[in-house]
């Protein structure tokens, strides 16, 4: 049977056919559908989880891998710094099932605060990665990736892209095979990393990474297309389709593992061609390394490590490289191309952030943000976010700018329910410890929305809906000795406001935390929408500056002829922000 | 046409059932018996943001992607967005748009406006696109979240995929209970003029 499936989607089949039975991640664009279709479709054989963050993820599958479950710990690339730290010893210790990490990349950054190359992590540690260049290849190298995990004793990185994660492809479906491991067994010198075990396991490593070498040369996953002498192109992961379809020309090595390379059969096809190329998406990682290994090689040259490679990238710098004749053939329309405005995604209507980020504007604070829809506040109209790094650094900001002291206007941490219990409860701990005097938001809607709305330890669900422990925001916070832990509702502003102001004025620290769930997760929110009284409107435009996709101009205008406001019903969920920052009382309920 | 790969560029607004539509037309290629590739980023669509999906067909596709310039057709959910990418049309291609105007939120902090002479500008380019009004059809049949079906079904009428693949792909994928209205949207797509 053949199935369309995206590449997350084929990965997680792979899980489930290949015999996986563990599986633990943090959701993160372009990863998170790999654990939801894992734990929509196959939980009755895979048990699939959301860990508080990628750490924990890839902690619990290598708990599970050690007690003799094939294993997978799936993230975003950013993610995988956050394991890092597991993942640096891991390699170590080796496994005791299969496991397979996951890391998806996000070459162009469609939705991330960086384009690193994880395949880097794979040197970093001495372990294999596997880098499938379709849907189908997701799903067959997971069975690779767990065989090599076990016949080296190794973590496998499974390094997946955006092209190759959101792309759909056909992939051809399989039925479920399982392979016997034991349980847990005590092995100190393998699973106790103090020192003296842990240099024992180093030379261990040494020597695996020789054997993988070996592997390399003779796995199917590396294959050579030949076609001809003139021109050879090293390439993998998307960018060998790229290639294939440039140029049907060329004789291709494709790299399906991409650490550690075949360096023989490398030698071998460059002494084939009479032009070697590497086509590689980011950084020169294929390319470094060959030309370490004293092999004339271009790449990076032609195709620069900024942004995603496409078809069109590829043939350009083919013909640059002068092995493709004439100008490429992309871009042939003949139409000229027409500047559109800009369509910057919004708050939704309705979401409860909204309230606050007008709120902290109001009060001409510095707002330190963090990773999750709110930084959307960062652009027009609200114009509030001041700070954008990674998972839970608002709180660490605004405790610096606070002792760094040399500015008078004062700096309060935003952050989001799910990136609060992810990175920001060590973060808040140490504020206290060090007698920092900030107030931390927490805009605690109850999921974790921007990546579409998964659960997390505070909302009493787990990813397969059963019913769990929710954490208490305000206990918790309390319990790191935070003294001063107000709930609002951000719907109303003037209570907002207040609160918000006195305790920005405290000198202590403090927590704010709002009590309004996300408009479209779990389910969409709607209530009696908002209109217009025309008779009443200024047009003094204060309705616009909310930044809400419901509120356009109307076709009537003021004496001074600035566009009165309308707001579209369909859009509107009646949260009455705007009715709140308007000074004619002109937005009033709708009438039935 | 099964020898070569075709193109089609499905464009508009979030909330608009774009990803559903490539879903669909990638699907139908499928069941066809042919290779098909269907690329679009996820995460911005859910809020208002242009949304995109390339979807490939033919033999054997590599690329998810399709090189610019060189759409076979450009379906269009919206005025704006039509213009947006009518460049990715390669000569002799097809260009289909959807006449609906939606205005975005930034338009009203002044620094941009809705480019009103979208209809002229497209037809200025490429003097035969096809400009119809799907919205209006998708009311006439009682739900506007129809207009994707519908325009679908003036797709069809320019790419060599049969219509009984069509009408089952579109009863098993569409929305739970609209099977039939979303066969009877696709029809309207096929006579709309």
């Amino acid at each position: 049977m053949e199935m369309l499936l995206s590449g997350n989607e084929a990965l997680a089949r792979g899980v489930y056919e290949y015999g996986g039975e563990f599986a633990s991640a943090y959701p993160g664009t372009p990863s998170t559908e790999i654990l939801e279709t894992i734990g929509r479709f196959f939980k009755d054989d895979v048990y699939a989880e959301w860990a508080i963050n990628e750490k924990v993820a890839l902690e619990v599958a290598v708990g599970a891998s050690y007690g003799g479950a094939r294993s997978l710990a799936a993230m975003k690339h950013v993610g995988l710094n956050v394991a890092a730290d597991p993942l640096m010893t891991l390699s170590y210790t080796g496994v005791g099932a299969g496991l397979i990490l996951v890391s998806a990349d996000d070459p162009s950054l469609h939705s991330s605060q960086n384009e690193q190359d994880n395949r880097y992590y794979g040197k970093f540690a001495s372990i294999p990665v596997l880098e499938p260049s379709n849907s189908m290849e997701a799903k067959e190298f997971v069975k690779f990736g767990f065989e090599i995990s076990e016949e080296f004793d190794t973590p496998v990185l499974l390094r997946l892209t955006t092209r190759i994660s959101h792309s759909k492809g056909i992939v051809k479906i399989g039925e479920r095979s399982t392979v016997e491991h034991s349980g847990f067994e005590r092995n100190i010198a393998k699973y106790v990393m103090v020192p003296a075990n842990a240099s024992k396991r180093h030379k261990v490593i040494i020597e695996r990474l020789e054997k993988l070498k070996e592997y390399a040369e003779t796995t199917p996953l590396n294959r050579i297309e030949s076609n001809g002498n003139e021109v050879g192109i090293i390439t993998g992961s998307i960018a060998y389709q790229y290639a294939r379809e440039a140029m049907p020309e060329a004789s291709i090595l494709k790299l399906g593992m991409g650490y550690p390379l075949p360096m023989k059969k490398i030698r071998d096809f460059a002494a084939g061609v009479e032009r070697l190329l590497v086509v590689e998406e980011l950084e020169g990682f294929y390319e470094e390394q060959i030309a370490a290994a004293g092999i004339p090689i271009e790449g990076k040259k032609y195709f620069s490590n900024y942004l995603e490679l496409n078809l069109d990238r590829v043939k350009d710098g083919l013909v640059e490289a002068g092995v493709m004749k004439g100008k490429r053939p992309g871009g042939k329309s003949g139409v000229k191309q027409e500047s559109v405005l800009p369509r910057p995604p919004v708050l939704c209507a309705g979401c409860p952030h909204r309230g606050l980020m007008v709120a902290l504007r109001k009060l001409k604070v510095y707002t330190t943000g963090d990773i999750g829809c709110y930084t959307l506040g960062a652009l027009p109209p609200l114009e509030q976010i001041d700070s954008c790094l990674c998972m839970g650094a608002s709180i660490g900001h605004a405790f610096g700018i606070e002792k760094a002291g040399k500015t008078e206007k004062k700096a309060v941490a935003l952050l989001g329910d799910s990136t609060f219990l992810h990175s920001g409860i060590t973060a808040l701990a140490s504020v206290v410890y060090n007698k920092g005097t900030q107030t931390t938001v927490i805009a605690d809607n109850r999921i974790t929305a921007m990546t579409g709305g998964q659960q997390h330890p505070g909302t009493a669900l787990t990813l397969t809906g059963e019913k769990t422990h929710a954490i208490d925001l305000v206990k918790l916070c309390k319990a790191l000795g935070v003294e001063h832990v107000r709930t609002i509702d951000p719907y109303d502003l003037e209570e907002t406001t207040n609160v918000l102001k006195e305790e920005i004025d405290r000198d202590a620290p403090s927590v704010v935390i709002t009590n309004r769930p996300c408009m479209l997760f779990p389910k969409k929110i709607r209530s009696k929408p908002m209109t217009v009284d025309l008779s009443l409107c200024t047009a003094c435009g204060l309705c616009f500056k909310v930044g809400c996709p419901a509120i356009s101009g109307s076709s009537e205008k003021n004496e001074k002829g600035r566009f009165k406001s309308e707001i579209d019903p369909a859009v509107c969920t009646g949260c009455t922000i705007c009715a709140q920052v308007c000074p004619a009382d002109a937005i009033v309920e709708i009438e039935s | 046409m099964n020898n070569e790969t075709t193109n089609v560029l499905i464009v508009g607004v979030g909330g608009q059932g774009v990803l559903l539509a490539s879903e669909i037309l990638s699907e139908v290629a499928r069941t066809c018996g042919l290779d098909a590739k269907k690329s679009e980023v996820h995460g911005m669509s859910q809020r208002g943001g242009v949304v995109t999906s390339h979807v490939r067909f033919g033999e054997k596709v590599m690329s998810p992607l399709i090189p610019s310039g060189e759409s076979d057709v450009i379906l269009a959910f919206e005025l704006a967005e039509g213009l947006r990418w009518i460049h990715e049309l390669r000569p002799g291609g097809t260009f289909i748009v959807n006449r609906q105007k939606i205005v975005p939120p930034i338009t009203f902090t002044g620094k941009f406006t809705y480019p009103e002479d979208a209809e002229a500008k497209i037809k200025d380019k490429v003097p035969e696109a096809l400009v119809l009004d799907a919205y209006p059809a998708a009311e006439k049949l009682g739900n506007t979240r129809l207009v994707n079906t519908i325009l679908l079904g003036v797709l069809s009428r320019y790419i060599d995929l049969e219509d009984s693949n069509w009408l089952d792909v579109i009863e098993r994928m569409a929305p739970k209970g609209t099977g039939e209205l979303n066969k009877e949207a696709f029809q309207t797509g096929k006579k709309l003029s």
